[in-house]
This record gives structure tokens, sequence and C-alpha cells, in this order.
């Protein structure tokens, strides 16, 4: 077909951070499927305890504080990854290396405590189905939280080598920023779910 | 293997080394602005080829070369599926046929639907997707090209872990939706349950990833001037499934996480002898099984939307009610499931309202089907072979839309539930609403995908004799549904008269799989011999038809600019362009979400192994925890090392903008 140029792309930039860029975009699917999914256990968890009138079906309460360590670390850690954000969308190198040193740090510690809020929560998965959904439920959040550690040290690393300073890696950064908030986020219900909902029976 | 093999023939142009600053470094190469056509095209096919050799094939990132392996993927499971299903009938078609036993069947019956649904139907629109949505939006790739690869990876070794499972005698048994008790623990010992669980999780992973490719490739890389009101019908239908998936599959990867934990560590979730329910199970189950059926319901009434515009010789009639019956219908999916589990006794006003969801969704399909017959009627249509299976399609689907209706209402329902009235049912649902339109579609795309045509002639023997073999073969289901016959048995005593109704069942089923048969013949014939089909052999609007047949690997010399819903007809002398974008490295233009400014020049990924290579991990993770649960343990070690090598820069000029 004949093509007659009507438009010039050649001053557009060639990244651009949260919204404008495609991973951002990527990441926010990723977030409203794991986040889907988070709801459903949540929602199944709840169907059970609504089902059965004596639910926690007599098992001792869970000792909720390796729990509410984790949650004051998630809480706290919001506030150096927002810094970190900010000096991604500088592209200012060395705030960022630092910053994501301190996120990875920021990353291990709740996954320390969490070694210890298993056996805090009192029961095991194959005692009853309270067991199986409180198991479930850490279980899948642990499983967030160790995938975006991971994926946090490697970009750290990425960060300290020659294939750190480009635009593109900063943006990695703003999303990584981004998905950690997330992490945080799904936390909280189910934290209130596991340790503060039984108490209320 | 390594990247810089993939690379080395490229010009790669020298790289700036990076300086200390607060600004990241530009890079920068030729550009296509004011290039002539055949330096434009030589300086594109190489930045965006696919690598010679069994490596650079395993490594291709293009999102045609990765459909059409889906397509022909796909189409295999079909096939397969249908071989189930002729292997049913002959077995069911007399009273007391000895050819099959309990147990086979048991297994026929749930490698039939699971295929299906799961490796058939899902893919299939996904894959079609995948090939068209890039091109009708006028980008050179499909966003996060790697993913997208990686998905078919999944999908392909998710199908081959089912059907090698199937020779091995160790196929699923228990049904497509594998309901607890059934499929728990205590009444399925042995791994046929855990295959059904499994297979699960790998189809699903596929779905979802190819859904949030497709989401962003919709969203951020339509060519300047698309916006929402111009986005073609088609891409519109891709789009919601796609949120359809993203909110769907999560819970059918849950109900199948779920049953393997019941099964293999002992947790008592769906077991109520414990506080567990097995209910729940259902509820989960069928919040995924509803959308599913407009899962792949949507996409094809999107390809209906693209073909009667173009045989019609005009645009859609009422393409803003269009839209909006699609976003409708993709709402009130989520609002249906329980009317799957009438038969469970619910509460008498939970079902009422279930009830009336369920006929509410006839009135977006109805405005859809009344938007088409007007378009039709408005137009000067030309019936070509893509029409004859829109019209089966109107025909077919009406019939399973009525007695939809009336399964709908839970008195009837509860006579019939579980009998041949239901198979009836979904297969006029299934078949009308996906399968016709999608034959339809392969006739209308095939020309753009292979450059010729299919024949004309025999697509028209084609569809007779599907149409035919199709209602032979379920409209008798109906009956004997009605006279009590039950779905899933292996087979019946002779004094209940159903012998010569079967027969029939039995012969249309053949005349249809034979319909296939056919159909596998035009495309051979035509792929081989087929008459040369041009750029737009059927002078359609979208801007898939703009560039050649098969397109270039990276689909348009030039992003197009969009003043119209159809663009080619309302610029017939000459489609305007943007220029300005980089020629040596793969550069695709991303836009702002409403109205489609162009707003970055964003580099797409390279070809790569490592999604093969994640995906084999992956793979053999899902297998290796059928059988222990520290599968999952030590399978996180390849997959974090295959991930790493997927995302770690190999230092093409892509990795670093
Ligand atoms: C060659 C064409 C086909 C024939 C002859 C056929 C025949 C059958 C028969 C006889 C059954 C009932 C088995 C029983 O209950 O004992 C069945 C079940 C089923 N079919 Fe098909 N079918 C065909 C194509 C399809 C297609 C294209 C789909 C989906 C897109 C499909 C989806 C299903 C599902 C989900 C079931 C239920 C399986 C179960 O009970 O677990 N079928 N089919
Ligand atoms: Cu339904």
């Amino acid at each position: 077909m004949n093509q007659r140029p009507v438009a010039d792309l050649s001053g557009l930039p060639t990244f651009g951070h949260g919204p404008r860029s495609p991973t951002w975009w990527g990441t926010l699917g990723f977030m409203a499927l794991e986040g889907t999914g988070f709801a459903l256990a949540a929602g199944a968890y709840l169907y059970l305890a609504m089902s059965w009138p004596n639910w926690r079906l007599s098992a001792p309460e869970p000792n909720h504080w390796p729990g509410t360590i984790v949650t004051l670390l998630l809480i706290a850690s919001l506030v150096p990854n927002h810094i970190l954000n900010r000096y991604a969308e500088r592209c200012a190198i060395v705030p960022v290396r630092i910053g994501m040193v301190v996120m990875s740090l920021f990353g291990l510690a709740p996954l320390v405590v969490r070694w210890f809020e298993f056996p805090a929560l009192n029961i095991y998965w194959d005692t009853n189905a309270y067991g199986s959904m409180l198991w479930v439920l850490l279980g899948l959040h642990t499983t967030h939280l160790i995938t975006d550690v991971g994926d946090t040290i490697v970009l750290t690393v990425l960060m300290f080598t020659r294939h750190g300073y480009s635009g593109r890696r900063f943006g990695d950064v703003g999303d990584n920023v981004f998905y950690w908030d997330f992490v945080v986020l799904t936390w909280i219900p189910i934290y209130l779910l596991i340790y503060w909902v039984p108490r209320l029976g | 293997m390594s990247s810089a093999d993939l690379t080395s023939e490229r010009d790669l142009p020298q790289r700036e080394t990076a300086t200390e600053g607060d600004v990241a470094p530009e890079h920068d190469g030729p550009r296509d602005t004011g290039m002539d056509d055949a330096s434009l095209h030589r300086w594109l096919a190489r930045a965006w080829r696919t690598p010679p050799g069994i490596i650079g094939a395993l490594s291709s990132v293009d999102h045609k070369v990765i459909a059409r392996r889906y397509l022909i993927t796909a189409f295999i499971f079909l096939c397969l599926g249908g071989l189930n299903a002729v292997a049913m009938r002959i077995q069911l078609s007399g009273p007391q046929r000895g050819l099959i036993g309990p147990d086979l069947y048991n297994q026929l019956f749930t490698m039939h639907g699971v295929t299906m649904m799961f490796l058939f139907a899902v893919p299939i629109v996904q894959a079609t997707g995948i090939y068209l949505v890039p091109l009708m939006v006028g980008t050179r790739n499909i966003a996060f090209p790697r993913l997208n690869a990686f998905g078919y990876w999944v999908y392909l070794s998710g199908g081959v872990f089912a059907w090698v499972s199937f020779l091995l005698n160790m196929a699923p048994d228990v049904g497509w939706f594998a309901y607890v008790p059934l499929s728990g623990p205590e009444f399925s010992p042995g791994k046929r349950a855990d295959v059904w669980a499994q297979m699960i999780t790998y189809t699903e992973v596929s779905s979802l990833a190819v859904a949030v490719a497709t989401i962003v490739t919709v969203f951020k890389q339509r060519a300047p001037g698309m916006s929402l009101d111009k986005i073609p019908l088609y891409v519109w239908a891709l789009l919601v499934t796609s949120f359809v998936v993203v909110f769907a599959m999560p819970a059918v990867m849950i109900t199948s996480t779920f049953l393997i934990l019941d099964r293999l560590v002992g947790t008592h979730i769906f077991n109520p002898a414990e506080g567990g329910d097995a209910l729940l199970f259902q509820h989960l189950f069928w919040f995924f099984g509803h959308p599913e059926v407009y899962i792949i319901f949507l996409p094809a009434t999107g390809m209906v939307s693209s073909i009667i515009p173009a045989f019609a010789r005009r645009p859609a009639f009422g393409h803003l009610g269009l839209v909006l019956s699609l976003i409708a219908v993709g709402f009130l999916s989520f609002g249906l499931w329980v009317h799957h589990m009438f038969a469970t006794g619910l509460p008498k006003l939970g079902a009422s309202f279930f009830t009336a969801s369920s006929m509410l969704i006839a009135i977006p399909n109805g405005l859809q089907i009344f938007c088409w017959l007007a378009t039709l009627w408005d137009g000067r249509p030309v019936i070509r072979t893509p029409l004859l299976f829109v019209f089966g399609f109107f025909f077919i689907f009406v019939i399973g839309g009525l007695t939809g209706v009336m399964l709908a209402s839970v008195p009837l329902d509860l006579q019939v539930h579980d009998t041949y009235f239901v198979v009836a049912h979904f297969h006029y649902v299934l078949i009308g609403g996906s399968v016709f339109p999608l034959l339809g579609a392969a006739y209308f795309w095939f020309p753009k995908i292979t450059g010729r045509m299919m024949s004309e002639r025999l697509g028209r023997w084609h569809f007779w004799l599907a149409f035919i073999g199709f209602n032979v073969a379920f409209f008798p289901m109906h009956l004997v549904g009605l006279w009590g016959m039950p779905r899933r048995v292996y087979t019946y005593p002779a004094e209940l008269g159903w012998g010569n109704i079967n027969l029939l069942i039995s012969a249309g089923a053949v005349l249809f799989f034979l319909s296939f048969v056919l159909f596998t013949f035009n495309l051979l014939h035509g792929v081989l011999k087929g008459v040369p089909a041009g750029d737009n052999p059927w002078d359609a609007g979208t801007l898939e038809w703009a560039t050649s047949s098969p397109p270039p690997s990276y689909n348009f010399t030039r992003i197009p600019i969009v003043t119209n819903v159809e663009p080619l007809w309302a610029e017939r002398d000459a489609l305007p362009v943007a220029t300005g974008l980089r020629v040596d490295v793969r550069e695709l233009l991303i836009s702002t979400v409403a109205e489609a400014h162009p707003d970055i020049r964003e580099k797409s990924a390279t070809p790569s192994i490592w999604p093969l290579l994640a995906a084999i991990a992956v793979g053999g993770t899902f297998l290796y925890s059928i059988f222990t649960p520290w599968a999952v343990v030590w399978g996180a070690v390849p997959i974090a090392v295959t991930l790493v090598g997927w995302f770690w820069p190999k230092g093409d000029p892509e990795d670093e903008e």
C-alpha cells in the first residue's frame, strides 16, 4: 500500500517512568491476577469460617507476635522504598544503588521472621481445615515475598554492573518499588485474617 | 549458545560508553526518515528476523511465529479431542457394546473435556489474538514477546504431559471439572486426579501470561490516532477476554492447588470431616468455569464482528453498542457461576438471583446479534465461506442460547441435570459459539497468514458437511436427554430403546469429524497450491490488511496512523504513516492509553532461548510435584536460574535504553 508520511516520532524519548511504560502496566496486570488469587483464598477462608459455627475448630490461638513484627517491618520498608523511587525517576545511579541494597535487606528481614511465624500459628496444616487455611494463606504470601526479594536482589546486583546505568534499568527499579508496595499491601488483610479474625470468634 | 551468536550478524552500532552523571545515556542509530523502501526493508528485516537454525527457531519471539505454533498445536489437540469423542460415540452407537470398558470410558470423556476446554478452545482463541492483535493495532510485536514465547512452551508441555499420561493409562478420569470428593484423596487414589490438577496449572499459567501481554499491547502499543473509539471490534473482544482471563483463571489455579494440597500433603480444605467443605470446590471452580465459556465465546464474537463488515461492505452497525455489550458480557459473566450448582440444594433466594442474572446476560448478547443483522441488512452482503460459517454460528448459537435460558430455570435444570440434554446444550453453545466462528475466521485470515487463498468450493462443501454433521450429531441428544439418558455412561441396556437414536448421533459425529478431515485437506491444499492472495483479498478495512501477506517479521515498514475505525477504507490512496524510528534495532512505538498519542520509542525484546529453558524448569517442577511436595523447593533453583538468564541483559542495544 502507498504511504504518505505525516508525523515524525524522532524526537520521542526512549524510556518513561510509571504508567508511561508498558512494564508498569504489565506489573499492574500481574498484581491484578495475584490479587485475585489472594482474594479468592481469603474468600475460601471466610467461607469455611462461616460454614462452621465452632470455627477455629477448638484449635489454640496463634501467637501474633512474629506476624506483628513482620507487619511493622513491612510498613517501615515503605519509607526507603519511596525514597528509592524518587532517585530512580531522577536516574541518579549512586543513591539508587544504595537504595537497592537497603531494600534487599528490608526484604530479607521479614523473611527471617517469617521462619518463626509458621510455628507460631500453633497448628499444623494437616490438623484440620482451619490449620490448612492458615498455612495456605501464609504460604501464598511467603511465596510472593520470596519471589520479590529474589527479584530485588538480582536487580541490585545488576545495578552494580555496567548494565545498571541505563534508562531501562531505572524503569525496572521503579517497577520493583511499585511491586514491593503491593507485597506490603496484600499482607495487611492476610495478617488480620490469620491473627485477628479468629480472635473475634 | 550465547546471545552473542544471535546478534553477531547484525551491524551493532558502536555503543557509547556510559559516563557517570545524573542523566541516563542516549544511544542512537539510523532512522527510517526519508529512507527508500528497499533499504528500509533490508534494515528492518535484519533487526527483526528470527535467527536461523534450530536454536534460532526455539528462541523466536516473533508474535506471528509463536502464534502459528500455537494455532497448529491447538488444532492437533482439537483432532485428538475429536478422536476421543469418536471413540466414545462408537462405543455408544448401540446398546451394550463391549468396545470400551467403564474405566477407559471415564478417561475418554475426561480427556475429551479437558483437551477441548484447556488445550484447544482457550489456547486457539488466544493464539488467534497473538497473531492478529499486534497487526490490527499497527505495531511490530506483541508486548513482552519473551513472556509470550514462554506461555507457548508452558502450554505445550502441559498438553504433552496430559496426553502422555493418557498413553500411560494415567489420564484423569474424574470429569473435566473433577469434583471432590470423587477427585479427593479418599476416592481417587493413584495419580490420575493429580494429572488433572497439574495440567490445569500449566495451561492457566500460559493463558495468564498471554492475557497480560495482550492487555498491554492494546493499551500501550496502538498506532497513533487509534483512540478508544477507533479500536477494531476484534481487538476490543480480545481485550475484554484478557481481562476476564486475569480475573477468572486464578480461581481455577487456586482450586487445583487446593486439590493437590489435599491429595498430597494432607490438608483438609475440601474435607467436611475435618472442617473443610466439598461445595467450596464447586464455588471456586465455577467462579472460573462460567467466565471460561465467555473466554471462548467473546473472541469468537470479535471474529464475527470482523468478518461481517468485510462481506457486508460497510462498517459494523452500532459500533459503540457492540463494544458496550462486550464489556457488559465480560462483567456479567462473573455473576452466573451458581447456575452450575442448582442441583446442590442452595438456598432458594440465591438460586433465583442466579436465574435472573443468567437471563440478564441474554440482553447484551441479543444486542450484538441485532447489530450484526443490521449490518448485513444495510450492507450488500457477498456470500463467501467465512460468512457461511457466520450464518452457521447464528443458527446454532441461538438454539444453544434458547436451551441455556431453559436450563437457567431451576425446576427444569433439576430434571435434566447430568443428562444428554446438557451435553447437547453446551455443544451447541461451544461449537456454535466458538468453533463455527473460528472456522469462518480460518478462511478469512488464512490468506493473511500464508499469502494464499483456501479453496472456496471445498470451503462450501466443508461448511455444509460440518453444519449437517453437527446438527445430526447433537440435536437428537436433546431428545435422548429428555428421555432420561444420563451423561458419562459407557453403555445402556437395549430395553430402554435408545439404540437407534444413538446410532444416528454417532453417524452425525462421524460426519462432523469428516468435515474436519476435509478442512485439513483444504488447509494443506491452500498452503501448497492456493491462489496467491495479495495484501487485501477481501478488501477489508482494518490494519492487518495494510501489510503484505504473510506480513514481514517487522509487520509494517512504517507505523500507520489511524483516522477511522476502518482505516483502509478511509484512506484508499495512501496510508498516512509516521517516521522517525530507528531501523538498526527493534524499536516500536508506545502510545498513551486513551488517545493513543505517540509517547515513547521503546525497544522490543530480542530472541532468546531462555523462555524455553524457563518453561522446561517450570514444567519439570509441576510434573515432579505430583510425586512429592519437595518438588517446589528443588524446582525453585532451576526456575530462578532460568529467570535470571532471561532477564539479565546480554549487551544488545535493545537491553540498554
Ligand atoms: C467432534 C466433535 C465432538 C463430539 C462428537 C463430541 C461429543 C461429546 C460427547 C458424546 C460427550 C459426552 C460424553 C459423556 O458424557 O459420556 C462430550 C462431552 C464433552 N464435550 Fe464434546 N464433542 C465434540 C466436540 C467438543 C468441543 C469442540 C468441545 C469444546 C470446545 C467439547 C467439550 C466437551 C465437554 C467440556 C464435555 C464434558 C466432558 C465431561 O463430561 O467431563 N466437545 N462430547
Ligand atoms: Cu455457566
